[in-house]
């Protein structure tokens, strides 16, 4: 039992369960039908609009606004600037404030004269329609002094600094482990490059939107777009100087998020406060172009990564840098070294980073921060190394196969790294591969073979779920989670069905709502283990009440029995040692004359591999541990392109990824979220790019039309796996999360194609044609 | 986006005559173009004229060519059988722009009329001269990546970034206008787009009180033969990085007549007349190709950013022509 999942002790796989199945989306029909109520849909009595406008300018100060010709239109009611912005009890202007709020964001905009980036919202306007609102907004004219704004690291006027930690203090500025330099100095075999990442923006299908109502003067409801209801809550509180259950924040579906919506961005109070301002509902939804300078992107950067090897191909040193832009206040940068510290078996390791303020806003967590951008690098890396010995791609990473964790010596908690290798290479055909770059030619088109190892970590996080069994048979399941349109509702369905022993169409799953048992924001790929552990153990806890109450009852079979000698069998409790002795707990109930009967659950998921934190409590799951594993998903991307050989076009004609995550709940939901994931790495390898003007420190691309992400015809068809994995560290249901590890090597094992296919090296994203163009040519 | 009024015109004259008296007010066709620059206030206009009701429709053979109305949508020119056969190029133009949804909306006098991509011109946040005449041009030192090799100038390097128009440039089309006194007259659609000069918001030769009622293509064998190639930075639904429009009529190996445009090259859709010249009488061969690809962007002044496509103009040129000879 030790080694097994604590899921297998109740109504575990094998015993019918629907957990894993390919169950349809339960919230599938009310989507498609339009009935599913979005964040900005719900209709509210005396509802108003709020519009915000976005500074032109990216530096300089609001010398004044005139807001007369937009008050005057008919239907507004209010413009809020910095001047009459009803006063917040803290602001996260300073770095206490930042911290207390748990802001993205080290400055809230309209508190102050002072423009930091361009887009930073100088008004907003409300009116009683959005489109009177925004008229309005456009009529409202700032007078400001105008300075020249910094737009990158890469300005040569930039001040290049290394902070002492990025990432919210998240990720130390400095590390290293081993003697990397000297180590590289006196390896036998040394590769370096340099890679840069263009600024990408998540671009969700809904853009983030807030709906606030103040129901008495100090109780608001806000209805928001969020990937987190509880962090919105208490942000809220904290700026509001409100008691957090005096807020009240409700998000029933999402549709994506990828990060963006992972913190509470500027909007969201900025719309309390007019809601307070015109003692009306106020609902507020950024536009598309807003989304670009309203919650956040995935920043700038250039990475250098140096290796060291021996002439078998085995790593010695790994010594990266990494540059890139942060925001006036704040030193955000994504931990890139985190995945390059650990995918491989290396003795030494060194990293640091440096940063350039610039007048941007603070860029955030954007779908594998980190790791996607940090596995391009040295995935791309290993690539090149094992052209340069002349060791098979695959060879050279099976060579560097770290049997542990190599950052902390500890033992993985499970880890399928090599099945995935060899079962996405025979599904790929890895074998045919012409070991050749630039050598294999179809007509005009360079064919390409590449692959990359993904991997992404198991946050810590913990969370809770209530469980309402009724004696009728249903079940009411709840948990204060989102659903980013991944399956949430779905999977949640089926953890309650088979841990009650009823079908999923007997339970309902409730979530998206502050006033539900807490649940983690559903971000670094947690929620999925997190709250199917914390539905279970709430069922395990119904069970033991249950089990309780037979015990005590003179009528039930089970009198007098003792508790561990009774198991349950989907939903009935019966004898370990005779099966046939037992009952259902509808009967238990009904003699009991129980209508219903309620447990709560704790879930944990993992140790969090930095922080080596203490296991959590009994009902856990990974009580064991005691913090002795590392836990970690892994994976591997197999893909084929063909390269237009003379224009440069890139096309993905084939794609095979093969993931070991733990248990996976739902196969088809589980399937699309690879899918989305690969997609959205493609997007970042091949065409995501967002221009940020060099003398306007402006996007010029904040669009949809102009900033491209993948359509379907240049995704091909996609096999995707899992390898079954049991592992007993991570959390109750053995569950590790899938939604970034998706997205991790991708843009490297579309990379490494297009090397294959060309003999070149294209290490800028996004691989564009004239890029592709460029090195062929030369 | 401001408030407008909205009216509709079931003949020309009543459609030129609102424009007669304001020139403020805006025509309305498929929309596609209008309400999104409205949307993004880039155009304010205080009122919208339908003129989707006006009867410049049908796709017909003429006695010298092809005759398309300017009401047509561009789905039905695209998917027409006689442009199909007759006028390939003008066929896949249509069908490698926007999307379905898009091209069932738009009409082919909307399209000649689709106004540039660049960036700065679309946001009004920024300078542009084309947007705000005397303001400036962000794009020579920024965003310049699409915009435009040949026929630029100091105040503007803006290209057209329509599919259609460059097919039907390169096959001689010419537009019928018509104003509001009832008088029509014919210009070839090479002089329908103007360069921008110092007057970048100056765009065509269209008076304010004109419509456009109709394209007309002449037959001829070059084209027949002849084919568009479009280069993107995605497989479907984006504008072109470059793109080229060719026509040949090869005899017996040797070329007898050509025809050669470019996309998203110039500052208006090119025509390449020296490079088809060049074609003539000579061999249908990739070396004669790529000489007259060589003329074809000989004056090329790129950017930072567009620098490529002096490269990739040729050799979509080449491409294009290879295609249709093979
Ligand atoms: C997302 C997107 C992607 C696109 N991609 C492409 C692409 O890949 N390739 C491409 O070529 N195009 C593309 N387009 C542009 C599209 O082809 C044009 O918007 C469309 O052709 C315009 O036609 P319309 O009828 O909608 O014009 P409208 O928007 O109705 O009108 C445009 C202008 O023309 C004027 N006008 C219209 N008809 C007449 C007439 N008969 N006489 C005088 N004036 C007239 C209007 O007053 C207006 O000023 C794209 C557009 C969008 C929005
Ligand atoms: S290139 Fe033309 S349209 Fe673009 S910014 Fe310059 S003037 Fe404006």
């Amino acid at each position: 039992m030790d080694t097994e999942p604590r899921f297998f002790e109740t109504n575990g796989p094998g015993t019918g369960g629907v957990v894993g199945q390919p169950l349809n989306r339960v919230d599938g029909y009310d989507k498609v039908t339009g009935k599913a109520k979005y964040s900005a849909e719900f209709p509210l009595q005396g509802l108003v609009y709020g519009v915000l406008k976005g500074s032109e300018i990216a530096k300089g100060k609001i010398q004044s606004i005139d807001t007369t010709a937009a008050m005057k239109e008919p239907g507004v009611l209010a413009v809020l600037t910095h001047q009459n912005l009803p006063k917040l009890a803290k602001t996260p202007n300073d770095q206490e404030g930042k911290k207390a709020i748990g802001a993205p964001m080290g400055f809230l905009p309209l508190t102050s004269d002072v423009v930091h980036y361009a887009g930073q919202p100088v008004a907003l306007v409300v009116a009683d329609t959005f489109e009177r609102a925004t008229h309005a907004a456009s009529l409202v004219r700032v007078q400001y002094a105008v300075e020249k704004p910094l737009a990158s690291y890469q300005d040569p006027k930039a001040e290049i600094f290394n902070p002492e930690k990025v990432q919210d203090d998240k990720t130390k500025g400095y590390t290293r482990r081993g003697d990397a330099q000297a180590a590289l100095a006196s390896a036998p075999v040394k590769h370096s490059a340099t890679y840069t990442h263009a600024i990408n923006h998540h671009n969700p299908m809904e853009p983030g939107s807030t709906t606030a109502i103040w129901e008495s003067a100090d109780r608001l409801t806000v209805y928001e777009s969020t990937q987190g209801i509880t962090r919105t809550q208490k942000s809220l509180a904290t700026m509001l100087g409100l008691p957090q259950e005096q807020v009240r924040v409700v998000t029933k579906y999402l549709g994506g998020g990828f990060g963006c919506k992972g913190s509470s961005w500027p909007h969201t109070v900025l719309t309390v406060q007019a809601a307070k301002a015109v003692n009306r509902p106020v609902k507020l939804v950024l536009t598309r172009q807003q989304m670009f300078t309203g919650m956040g992107h995935r920043e700038d950067q250039t990475q250098t990564l140096q290796i060291g090897a021996t002439k078998e191909g085995k790593l010695l040193a790994l010594v990266h840098e990494k540059t890139s832009t942060t925001s006036p206040w704040d030193n955000y940068a994504e931990p890139n070294s985190r995945i390059i510290n650990l995918l491989y078996d290396c003795p030494t390791f060194e990293s640091s980073y440096q940063l350039a303020r610039a007048n941007v806003m603070t860029s955030t967590f954007t779908r594998a921060p980190g790791e996607a951008p940090g596995s391009f690098a040295i995935e791309c890396s290993m690539d090149d190394l094992a052209y340069q010995l002349g060791i098979d791609p695959l060879e050279i990473r099976l060579r560097n196969y770290a049997e542990k964790d190599p950052t902390n010596g500890k033992p993985w908690s499970s880890k399928s790294l090599k099945q995935c290798y060899a079962r996405g290479a025979e599904l790929f055909g890895w074998n045919k591969r012409n070991p050749k770059a630039g050598d294999t030619r179809d007509g005009r088109y360079l064919i390409g073979m590449g692959m990359a190892t993904a991997s992404y970590p198991v946050h810590n996080s913990q969370g809770t779920a209530r469980v309402r069994l009724y004696a009728d048979g249903h079940a009411v399941v709840q948990s204060g989670a989102t659903d980013l349109g991944t399956g949430t509702y779905t999977v949640m369905t089926q953890v309650a069905a088979d841990a009650l022993g009823l079908a999923p169409d007997k339970v309902r799953f409730e979530l998206g709502d502050s006033r539900l048992p807490t649940a983690p924001n559903s971000g670094g790929s947690v929620a999925a283990g997190t709250v199917s552990s914390s539905v279970y153990v709430a069922a395990q806890e119904v069970w033991q009440k249950l089990k309780k109450l037979a015990i005590a009852d003179k009528k039930s079979p089970l009198y007098r029995a003792k508790v561990e000698d009774v198991i349950v069998e989907k939903n009935r409790m019966v004898l370990k040692a005779n099966k046939q002795k037992g009952e259902d707990f509808a009967a238990l109930m009904k003699r009991n004359e129980m209508s219903d009967i309620e447990g709560t659950g704790n879930g944990k998921y993992g140790a969090g591999y930095e922080s080596g934190l203490a296991p959590g409590p009994a009902d856990s799951g990974h009580q064991d541990d005691k913090g002795g594993h590392s836990m970690h998903s892994f994976g591997a991307h197999f893909c084929e392109v063909h390269v237009d050989a003379e224009l440069g076009t890139v096309r993905v004609t084939r794609w095979v990824s093969v993931h070991g995550a733990g248990r996976i709940l739902n196969a088809k939901t589980a399937r699309s979220q690879i899918i989305g994931g690969n997609i959205f790495g493609i997007g970042a390898a091949l065409m995501e790019e967002t221009f940020r003007d060099p003398n306007f420190a402006r996007y010029t691309n904040a669009s949809l039309g102009e900033y491209h992400i993948p359509v379907n015809a240049d995704i091909p068809e996609m096999t995707v796996e899992f390898i079954e994995e049991h592992d007993p560290y991570i959390n109750a249901m053995g569950v590790k999360g899938i939604g970034e590890i998706s997205m991790v090597g991708v843009a490297a094992a579309v990379a490494n194609a297009v090397f294959h296919a060309t003999g070149k090296r294209v290490r800028d994203l996004p691989i564009t044609p004239d890029k592709v163009m460029g090195v062929l040519s030369v | 986006m401001n408030n407008f009024s909205y009216t509709t015109a079931t003949t020309a004259k009543e459609a030129t005559g609102v424009r007669k008296d304001s020139a403020q007010a805006a025509f309305i066709a498929g929309g596609t173009t209008l309400l999104d620059l409205m949307k993004l206030n880039v155009e304010q206009h205080p009122q919208l004229v339908d003129i989707n009701m006006v009867p410049f429709k049908g796709i017909s053979e003429t006695a010298d060519g092809l005759r398309i109305g300017a009401l047509e949508r561009m789905s039905d020119v695209g998917e027409n059988q006689l442009v199909v056969q007759q006028y390939p190029a003008i066929s896949e133009a249509l069908l490698l722009s926007a999307s379905p949804q898009l091209r069932n909306m738009a009409s082919i006098g909307g399209n000649l009329l689709q106004r540039t991509r660049c960036t700065y011109f679309r946001d009004t946040a920024f300078p542009c001269n084309k947007r705000n005449p005397g303001s400036g041009c962000p794009a020579q030192t920024g965003d310049n990546r699409g915009l435009a090799i040949l026929g630029g100038s100091t105040a503007c390097i803006a290209t057209n970034p329509g599919d259609m128009a460059v097919a039907m440039v390169a096959l001689d089309a010419v537009v019928t206008l018509e104003n509001s006194k009832g008088k029509q007259r014919r210009v070839p659609l090479l002089d329908f787009h103007l360069l921008p000069g110092t007057t970048p918001q100056r765009e065509t030769i269209l008076e304010a009180d004109e419509l456009i009622v109709a394209v007309t293509v002449p037959a001829a064998a070059h084209a027949r033969k002849s084919h568009y190639v479009k280069v993107r930075d995605r497989a479907s639904y984006a504008f072109a990085l470059v793109s080229a429009a060719v026509g040949l009529d090869v005899q017996g190996g040797q070329i007898q007549s050509a025809r050669i445009a470019m996309g998203s090259v110039g500052t208006k859709p090119w025509r390449a007349l020296e490079a088809e010249k060049m074609l003539v009488g000579k061999p249908a061969t990739e070396a004669s190709f790529r000489a007259a690809a060589a003329a074809a962007v000989r004056g090329a002044a790129p950017r930072e950013h567009n620098r490529f496509k002096v490269e990739m103009a040729q050799k979509t040129i080449v491409r294009a022509l290879q295609e249709i000879t093979a």
